[in-house]
């Protein structure tokens, strides 16, 4: 994250200030100076901010801790014509995150102390904070540890062979104990790749109809549980990233009834879209003809029912499932303009993150306090004790924090992206929430300027 | 004014009067209403006419150029889409994958752009990939796609001729009972025929190794609702044992065992295969008195259908292939037909 010489003291006026951290959800005014929070209070004074100090009218807007997202890929080094951590960074500001934590899938692949430093290096200017998730396994193959200590000295705050499950039951079991005093959680995707050798897209009617090789539920969940049942056996921490089916959500709230350290994440995008997505009819289940195969829906855990994502926004809300990342996958358009086969998984999510997840509180299925602790909260919880102050408003704190719209409505366009990847289903469509501006460290990293000067949205 | 006039009235510059279709792509039987089937296969009752001429020919697609574009191998559909176009006058150019620049790499994509800058005028498209047609349908925008078999997504040019050769013998479809067996989980050819039959209301049931009719087939449907129009399964029934799927059937439709799957071992044996799920005189005589046998081809003979069988009275297998010929020359003529092409 870049530092400036000088940062002015900047007072956020009139704003509804949600801190779940604290348990803030009221208007208030936020004065940061020298990078942090310094007070939190029903009104304060423009004087305090000085001469060269400025204000920000949130009148109407949201102020929150920056969001955290802690499943991000980068793609550097190595893939930097997908995305870059100048550009996925850069994203990260548009969509409110303030901390983004890069998975470890490059080339070469985070499994040593030189692959970290260089991602650090190479974040050292990036608009937000980027932290470094190390492999499990070494060169993320799935057949031996990773030097796990050594990485995590390194800084890295959680391990993880995501874009690959660690398939081997025995290599998960060592992962899990060895790793108990390293304070990251084992991040793990869970999908077992026998039982779904060619799948494409979620296995139900839709695969069924469009003749293309299914991914059915069970290939995640029967990893999910055989990662409960290690985590019991290990005591290790266990981190399901990217959870999607309603079965995982069933088994994560029972393991944690049962006092098993385990953590799950959810997709914005699996909170919203369903595999009719794949239609070609933005969700129109009705939808024919040229548009179908959609390849910007294919998605690893894919697209799924719409009882799958009941179940999911039902965890979220209750806690099963701690916090949102947005498993941002960024490709370039080759990898996209194919057949459905061929076209690489992933979407790019950063950007319209805070859009998709207002989706389901407008609908009052989860309400606002809740969704936004569990973008920031939520995932500083998973990573541990130290990730507390940058999601926390309290004096004292990084000010790192997000100013957003709840109620702006705007249409994605791909083209406005700051992502390199514009592989998203939803281009074109419009989302209701917008962010307004984005601080890291009391600097604005990005700010949508007619948001800020129009203030109110009724 | 008929097909048949419209034909015989083509002037020499290859002008046929009236706009034929508004159709400009032929991806899936899905966006067919049963109007426009019965529309196709009657103009190509008139094609059959043609094609039983002593001089196959007719200068009605004249001055254009149609490409089979082939990335699977295949005998009668590519053959028959030559064919057609000739027989219509359509200059046709064959190209494969493995004797082109796909061989060199050549993405769809750049491949479907080439053919377009040539000024083709239809790409008749095969491929492993279950939605490649509509993928080039989508990026080209002066090209009619035919999709010529597409991964196990669809044949619709199959279905058609398949419906064709149905209605030739059985008349009016509706209420007619048409048993699909085999691997169905595979087919492109029973997934357009399902469509095909269900729209112009036939009940259709289908039937094979239970592993291979799974269960997205046989609980939800291929829909949201339980209207047939968008979800023809709801209106089609499963019944993996043939014995009593043949029951009173008119038509049995045998599907290709695609062998080359059969690594991954869908069922245990060929020998446990064909002594539950071959079509065969027995069988056949649980159904109606007069009913008949189809085969898309290529067929394992002796394994899908008994020989006997196959080429016994009832079999409708080479005359499905001669109708193949009819309903892409009607094809053809209503997407590349001057006239044709709407959006």
């Amino acid at each position: 994250m870049a530092t400036t010489n000088h940062i002015a003291p900047t007072l956020i006026a009139g704003g509804r200030v949600i801190d779940p951290a604290n348990g803030r959800d009221a208007v208030s005014d936020v004065l940061v100076s020298d990078g942090m929070v310094r007070e939190v209070a029903d009104r304060i004074p423009a004087e305090s901010i000085g001469e060269h100090g400025q204000v920000i009218n949130a009148t109407g807007l949201v102020v929150a801790p920056g969001f955290i997202d802690i499943h991000a890929h980068l793609r550097e080094p190595g893939y930097e014509y997908k995305e870059t951590i100048a550009s996925g960074a850069a994203a990260a500001a548009r969509g409110g995150f303030t901390t983004i934590c890069a998975m470890p899938n490059t080339d070469p692949a985070v499994d040593n102390e030189a692959v970290v430093e260089l991602v650090n290096r190479r974040a050292a200017d990036a608009a937000v904070r980027v932290r470094v998730i190390g492999c499990v396994s070494r060169n993320r193959a799935g057949h031996e540890l990773a030097d796990m200590e050594e990485l995590a000295s390194a800084g890295v705050v959680a391990f993880s062979d995501d874009g690959d499950p660690v398939h081997d039951a025995a290599l998960m079991r060592l992962a899990l104990t060895y790793s108990r005093d390293l304070g990251a959680p084992i991040s793990n995707h869970c999908q077992d790749h026998q039982l779904c050798p060619s799948g494409v897209m979620a296995e139900g009617w839709v695969s069924s109809r469009l003749g293309l090789p299914g991914i059915p539920a069970v290939a995640e969940e029967a990893m999910v549980a055989r990662d409960i049942a290690l985590a019991g056996l290990t005591g290790g921490r266990l981190h399901v990233a990217h959870l999607s089916t309603a079965g995982s959500v069933s088994m994560v709230r029972e393991a944690k009834e049962r006092g098993i350290a385990v953590t799950a994440e959810v997709c914005p995008h699996h909170l919203w879209l369903t595999d009719e997505w794949a239609l070609g009819g933005k969700g129109d289940a009705y939808a024919t003809g040229a548009m179908a195969y959609d390849t910007a829906t294919k998605v690893y855990p894919p697209l799924r029912s719409h009882a799958d994502v009941a179940a999911c926004l039902a965890g979220l809300a209750d806690g099963t499932i701690d916090c949102v990342a947005t498993d941002h996958a960024p490709h370039e358009r080759a990898s996209k303009e194919c057949t459905y086969n061929d076209a690489a998984f992933g979407i790019s999510v950063l950007e319209t993150a805070l859009g998709t997840l207002m989706a389901p509180v407008h609908r009052g299925s989860i309400d606002l306090t809740t969704m936004i602790e569990r973008l920031t909260a939520g995932p500083a919880r998973v990573l541990g004790d130290a990730f507390a102050p940058y999601a926390s408003l309290a004096p004292g704190t990084p000010a790192d924090l997000v100013i957003f719209d709840p109620n702006a409505r705007w249409t994605v366009d791909v083209n406005r992206f700051a992502s390199l990847g514009r592989n998203t289903p939803l281009d074109g469509v419009e989302l209701q929430g917008q962010v307004a501006a984005t601080m890291v460290g009391g600097r604005i990293v990005f700010e949508e300027e007619t948001l800020l000067k129009q203030g109110a949205h009724a | 004014m008929t097909t048949r006039q419209a034909i015989e009235t083509a002037t020499a510059s290859g002008h046929v009067p009236g706009v034929v279709s508004q159709r400009r792509h032929v991806l899936d039987l899905d966006d067919f209403t049963a109007e426009e089937i019965t529309a196709v296969l009657d103009d190509a009752a008139a094609m059959r006419e043609v094609l039983s001429r002593d001089v196959k020919k007719v200068p009605t697609l004249r001055g254009k150029v149609v490409v089979t574009l082939f990335y699977e191998a295949s005998t009668r559909t590519r053959i028959s889409f030559e064919e057609a176009g000739k027989i219509l006058s359509a200059d046709v150019i064959n190209m494969t994958a493995t004797a082109s620049s796909v061989e060199k790499g050549e993405s769809l994509l750049n491949t479907g752009l080439t053919l377009q800058a040539m000024g083709v005028d239809a790409i008749v498209v095969r491929h492993p990939h279950s939605g490649a047609p509509h993928f080039l349908a989508r990026t080209l925008d002066s090209v009619s796609v035919i999709n010529a078999g597409d991964g196990a997504h669809a044949h619709p040019t199959q279905g058609l001729l398949d419906l064709y050769t149905a209605r030739e013998h059985l008349g009016d479809l509706a209420g007619r009972k048409v048993v699909i067996v085999g691997d169905v989980l595979h087919s492109r050819v029973a997934r357009s025929a399902v469509w095909g039959f269900a729209k112009l209301g036939a009940n259709v049931v289908l039937c094979g190794p239970p592993t291979l009719l799974p269960d997205p087939f046989t609980s939800a449907g291929w829909g949201p609702g339980d209207n047939g129009v968008h979800n023809p399964l709801a209106n089609v029934r499963i019944q993996p044992d043939l014995d009593a799927a043949i029951e009173g059937a008119d038509l049995v439709m045998a599907l290709r065992l695609q062998l080359e799957r059969q690594k991954v071992g869908f069922f245990p044996s060929m020998r446990e295969y064909i002594r539950r799920w071959q079509v065969n005189d027995a069988r056949m005589a649980r159904a109606n008195p007069d009913a008949l046998l189809m085969h898309p081809g290529p067929m394992n003979e002796g394994i899908e259908v008994s020989t006997a069988l196959a080429h016994g009275e009832r079999s409708l297998i080479e005359e499905q292939v001669t109708n193949g010929v009819a309903i892409r020359m009607a094809l053809l003529y209503q997407l590349v037909g001057s006239g044709a092409g709407g959006d």
